[in-house]
């Protein structure tokens, strides 16, 4: 399975960097050791100018040790960085074009939330009146103008965020980093703020990197991310291209909640493959994907809203029978836990579209129900 | 103190005469005894003996026994003695020799302590221990013992010596070629004393407050384009003042009322100002004189401090409340 894995990320990272014109970063072949311990192992990566482009992945898989590596704080074990064309082996942190804004924010208490926003920009070569008016051009785009004069510790810690925003952005960098930008702020905050983010990319399009273990954020925020585990990047692509065709069992188990069935296949024929899934009770049809061999087991994985609830046997083409084991009402949707015969559970998604009393469900605890799904909507993973 | 009320009031209020003690003791004793104590150990042997003091400074001399006496020319509390403190300049030169001395040793004490601290957060943490550790060993022995050793080595034959004086002649000028360094008796010697015994307090404390500092705060910096130079100057430096402030007042303060060292390596025509209170009481019986002394030393070290933290901190205040 490993080895599946391994050549995967490297063929998906060059396609798709090669789709955007020429890459702006280029991260070839990095790793990075402590010790004996391999935080981030054979990473290549192509990002193109002005996208934004998410780090995704679990607690320790490598993300912060990456982006230090692009911002200059580690020297990569092995592997070149590239920005902009110049390579950055060597090159210490304060010469490089890249500017980060911390996870702990990082201002310094000491200074006015002015002085903070200016500080990058003493080393520019730049009149005073234009320092100035590039710091009042930062206050005004992130809106903190009436906190100026106050220190760090005399703000919130959305204003904070945003000062840290402000700061990094100032001295114009090629490539600002941001490690889990959104991670101290509080759920309401963070969504308006999510927005904000892409907003102020837009305006000054700068190519954003930004770290985070929120899948949710990471879908909303990017254009393209890339999911890591264990130091490894599993794939990269836009967020419709992990959610909707993840080439790996990590990468589909990692973004939403999805139902894994094992697999073999009968017979492919173009587009389409026949498979048989021992705890369905039948062969079921599915969109073929590259190296599928006839008799080879795979690994079939259906999201809980690609599947239909039906109290009859539908006319689809790929049908089976469970029985409601569990529900869960949320309003505009109810989750559905479906026991099958052989004991597997499926989690099934349904839009509450009309308005009905509990009577007016499609089932309650221990129906019998049919469930369906479109070829289109099964994703068959060989790895 | 509080708690005299309370145990006069708790046994009206609770029926159990047994409960009340332990009552009162779980409740808020234990707090109140914790607080009170050291303060009343400073009252007690601080204040107290303060006061006394800043008393006997408006009383006069007189060949009793204790020997002062307040109010013996129809005033109750007479100033001679300050007059006489602004006016002999012995006390001034010795003061000014004092404040002098005490200045030098500690800024020596921070050009060599900072680097010293800084280091020592810097390095793993078992190295860290061990070098914690030889910072502190010198007071393991006698503080005495090592000032004999130091005047061993001020002498003209010592190796110190000689060595210095090579250096000396080596990067001096010719006609001031010297035999030896006449270190003995100087201010030299008080101040390389002072430095020598002093530099843990210098240390200490500022190792306390660079070892809390954010590294990510360096890293920030750096990142924002300052060198490593640069970064030290525009935040560690003025993060650690808290530091540099406290082990400067460590060193400062009892360096400057300091009796030991001058007096075994020091100049005697140049007295400090440890040394004229000491005179004055042991040797001249003059009590009333040697707190007026005692008073003036206290005065012109603790009130700039006190004036500097008030404007400090009104100053803080009002740039808080700037729109
Ligand atoms: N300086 C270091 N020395 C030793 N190990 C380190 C060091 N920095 C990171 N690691 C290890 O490398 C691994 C990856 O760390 P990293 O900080 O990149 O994780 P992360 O993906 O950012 O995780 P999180 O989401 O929790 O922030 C972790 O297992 C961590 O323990
Ligand atoms: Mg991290």
């Amino acid at each position: 399975m490993d080895s599946g894995i391994k050549g995967a990320p490297l063929a998906a990272a060059t396609a798709s960097g090669a789709a955007g014109g020429a890459p702006f970063i280029r991260i070839e072949d990095v790793s990075k050791s402590f010790g004996s311990f391999q935080a981030v192992r054979n990473v290549s990566l192509q990002i193109t100018k002005g996208e934004i482009f998410a780090l995704l992945g679990g607690s320790g898989c490598g993300k912060t040790t990456l982006l230090r590596m692009l911002a200059g704080f580690e020297t990569p074990t092995s592997g070149r960085i590239f920005i902009d064309g110049q390579d950055m082996t060597g090159i210490p942190a304060y010469e490089r074009p890249v500017n980060m804004m911390f996870q702990s924010y990082a201002l310094f208490p000491h200074m006015s939330v002015e002085k903070n926003i200016g500080y990058g920009l003493k080393h520019d070569r730049m009149t005073d009146a234009q320092r100035k008016d590039r710091v009042r051009e930062m206050l005004d785009l992130v809106q903190l103008t009436p906190f100026a004069h106050r220190k760090p510790h005399q703000i919130s810690g959305g204003q904070r965020q945003r000062v840290a925003l402000a700061r990094a952005l100032a001295r114009q960098p090629k490539l600002l980093l941001l490690d889990e930008p959104l991670a101290a702020l509080d759920k309401k905050l963070r969504e308006h703020t999510q927005f904000e983010l892409t907003n102020i990319q837009h305006k000054t399009g700068v190519t954003f990197v930004v770290v985070t273990h929120d899948q949710e954020e990471a879908m909303i925020l990017s254009d393209r991310m890339a999911v890591m585990d264990k130091g490894r990047v599993m794939q990269v692509g836009s967020p419709t291209d992990i959610y909707e065709f993840p080439d790996s069992r990590f990468v589909a188990g990692f973004i939403g909640s999805i139902t894994f069935f094992e697999a073999r296949v009968r017979s492919v024929s173009g587009a389409t493959a026949l498979v048989e899934v021992p705890a369905m009770q039948t062969c079921v049809t599915a969109r073929a994907v590259p190296g599928l061999a006839e008799g080879a087991l795979v690994t079939l994985a259906l999201r809980p809203e690609k599947i239909t609830l039906s109290r009859a046997r539908p006319e689809a083409a790929n049908a089976f029978s469970g029985v409601v084991h569990d529900l869960g009402y949320f309003g505009k949707d109810s989750l559905y836990k479906i026991a099958l015969p052989d004991g597997t559970t499926v989690s099934v998604n349904s839009v509450n579209a009309r308005r009905s009393g509990e009577s007016g469900r499609v089932a309650v605890w221990e129906d019998a129900v049919w469930l369906s799904f479109e070829p289109d909507a099964a994703i068959l993973l060989t790895a | 103190m509080s708690g005299m009320e309370d145990t006069a009031a708790a046994p009206a209020t609770r029926p159990r005469r047994t409960g009340w003690l332990s009552l009162w003791f779980n409740r808020r004793g234990w707090a109140d005894i914790t607080i009170a104590t050291p303060f009343l150990w400073l009252v007690v042997f601080f204040l107290l003996p303060f006061l006394i003091v800043a008393a006997m400074s408006f009383a006069l001399r007189t060949s009793t026994s204790p020997p002062f006496s307040f109010g013996t020319d129809g005033h109750l509390l007479s100033l001679q003695n300050y007059a006489r403190l602004l006016t002999d300049d012995l006390y001034i030169r010795s003061l000014a020799t004092s404040l002098m001395n005490a200045a030098v040793a500690t800024v020596v004490c921070l050009l060599i302590g900072y680097p010293m601290a800084l280091a020592l957060t810097r390095v793993s943490r078992s190295a860290r221990n061990i070098l914690l550790m030889l910072v502190i060993l010198p007071f393991w022995t006698s503080f005495l013992l090592r000032v004999y050793a130091w005047i061993g080595l001020f002498g003209t034959n010592s190796w110190f010596n000689r060595g210095l004086t090579a250096i000396w002649n080596a990067l001096a000028p010719a006609d001031w070629a010297l035999h030896s360094i006449q270190m003995m008796n100087t201010n030299f010697a008080v101040v390389l004393v002072m430095v020598y015994s002093y530099l843990p307090f210098m240390v200490l404390p500022l190792y306390a407050n660079l070892e809390k500092l954010d590294l990510t705060l360096n890293e920030a910096a750096m990142d924002l384009g300052s060198r490593p130079w640069r970064v030290f100057l525009d935040v560690t430096l003025p993060l650690s003042m808290p530091g540099i402030i406290a082990g400067g007042l460590l060193v400062f303060i009892p360096v400057s009322g300091e009796l030991v060292i001058p007096g075994l390596v020091g100049n005697p025509s140049q007295p400090m100002i440890g040394r004229v209170i000491s005179d004055e009481f042991a040797s001249a019986h003059d009590w009333p004189m040697a707190s007026a002394v005692a008073v003036a030393l206290l005065l012109l070290l603790v009130v700039p401090m006190m004036l500097y933290t008030h404007f400090e901190a009104k100053a803080q205040e009002k740039k808080a409340m700037e729109p």
